[in-house]
């Protein structure tokens, strides 16, 4: 017996409704990857911050001054803000994707986390770049003590 | 000289199966009677051969014949009878009364996460969509003038998914499945990857673009709870995971075999 007789499908196939973008793919993999940057950088941070030198008892103003002279530092907290922060947003987005079904809610959910995100990232990293320990502007008797004196 | 039995020996007594009286709770629904669900509980004297079908049945047949629920073939080859056992999702019929703590009273309920329409009957509808989407039939452009040759190692490739008998058992265990009813579910993934992986099938990147979505494996947060549940023995975490690297692979033959 041969197949030669059995007819064409009534319908073809029609591929599924294409989105522009597919981010699901882009999310599942960028959380994976910033975690492993994560591990790296939140443990790193944690250890310098808490446990090495005289631990927790050093951190005070002129220990973050002292980390923001090395440009090591800038770059280690950029790259801790911006990973863990997208990552962040983007593990609440899943959450509210699970959770969320009613359209309104849903929308008006992701538009939080994508605005609090985005001033965070611009507010962490202009503190970060422009941070300056001894302001030349500054009132007389309110810079710390490590400051030149004029 | 024929019988087993020599005639007037004493017949040796058959030990007899040990009885108990199990409580099993039920969560009970009609639609036509109740707006919410309730629980009922029924003792019944079964024995330690019995399953929890086996005392659905006795509650139905000699307690009260409005217990609604599915069952066909009783021998965990159907797939009819997937229902939430003391929280866990379970055949009734491939779940023995004497493997499950029978001094506590044993809780019965419809899987969730599909719409409930009586008792421990959910509707399957949703489900059966979302499988049928997946495209789960052989895609082949040649002709089948005779059988198309596969080697014993292609075969194994996709063997654990092969044994699926759709009842939804891990679908409706899943935590994302039951807030997300969009999500295209496991079996549905199962029953892709049985084809994805198979070496005469040629419709892998259709299935793979389905299965790329919104909706589809990347909803998946490694739960395993759908590997727990499925009465066929089927990793179903680990299938859904070779899916996505397939994706990430862009092609299922990419794939290495995780051991
Ligand atoms: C040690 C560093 C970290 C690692 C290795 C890591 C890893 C991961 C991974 C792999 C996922 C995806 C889980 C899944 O899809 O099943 C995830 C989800 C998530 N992460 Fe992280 N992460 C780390 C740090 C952080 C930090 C610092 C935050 C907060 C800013 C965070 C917030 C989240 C959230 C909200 C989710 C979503 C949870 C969910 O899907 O239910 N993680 N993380
Ligand atoms: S994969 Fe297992 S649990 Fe899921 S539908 Fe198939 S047989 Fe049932
Ligand atoms: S009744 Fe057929 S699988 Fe249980």
């Amino acid at each position: 017996m041969t197949t030669e007789t059995i007819p064409a499908p009534r319908s073809s196939y029609a591929p599924p409704k294409k989105r522009r973008v597919n981010w699901e793919k882009w999310g599942w993999l960028y959380m994976r990857i910033s975690g492993l940057f994560l591990v790296v950088l939140i443990f790193g941070h944690l250890f310098v911050n808490l446990a090495s030198g005289a631990g927790v008892r050093e951190i005070d103003f002129a220990f973050i001054a002292g980390k923001y002279a090395t440009p090591f530092w800038i770059v280690w907290d950029t790259l801790l803000l911006w990973f863990a922060l997208i990552h962040g947003a983007n593990g609440m987005r899943t959450i509210v994707n699970d959770y969320a079904h009613r359209v309104v809610l849903r929308r008006v959910l992701l538009t939080a986390i994508l605005v609090s995100t985005v001033v965070l990232l611009v507010l962490g990293t202009l503190v970060i770049y422009t941070f300056d320990p001894c302001p030349a502007n500054a009132a007389a008797g309110t810079l710390p003590t490590f400051c030149p004196v004029k | 000289m024929s019988t087993a039995i020599a005639e007037g020996a004493p017949a040796t007594p058959i030990a007899e199966v040990p009885s108990f009286t199990v409580t099993l709770i039920i969560r009970r629904f009609d639609p036509d009677v109740d707006t919410e669900p309730h629980w009922q509980d029924f003792d019944v004297e079964m024995h330690g051969t019995d399953r929890v079908l086996d005392a659905l049945h006795k509650i139905k047949w000699e307690i009260d014949g409005s217990l609604s629920f599915r069952r066909s073939c009783a021998h965990g080859v159907c797939g009819s009878d997937a229902m939430r056992i003391n929280g866990r999702n379970r055949l009734a019929c491939k779940t023995l009364l004497k493997d499950l703590d029978i001094t506590k009273p044993i809780y019965v309920e419809a899987i969730k996460g599909l719409p409930l329409e009586k008792d421990l009957i959910v509707d399957m509808d949703p489900f059966f969509e979302s499988f049928k989407a997946v495209q789960p039939f052989l895609m082949a452009s040649s002709k089948p003038e005779k059988e198309r040759l596969q080697s014993v190692v292609q075969r194994e490739r996709f063997d654990d998914t092969t044994k699926c008998i759709l009842c939804a058992a891990c679908t409706s265990s899943c935590p994302v499945f039951w807030t997300d009813g969009q999500y295209f579910g496991h079996a549905a993934i199962v029953n892709a990857h049985r084809f994805i992986f198979d070496s005469r099938d040629e419709g892998a990147q259709v299935r793979l673009d389905i299965l790329n979505d919104k909706e589809g494996v990347w909803r998946c947060r490694t739960t395993f709870n759908c590997t727990d549940a499925c009465p066929r023995g089927i990793e179903v975490t680990k299938a859904i995971a070779e899916v996505k690297q397939a994706i990430l692979k862009g092609s299922p033959e990419r794939v290495s075999i995780a051991l």
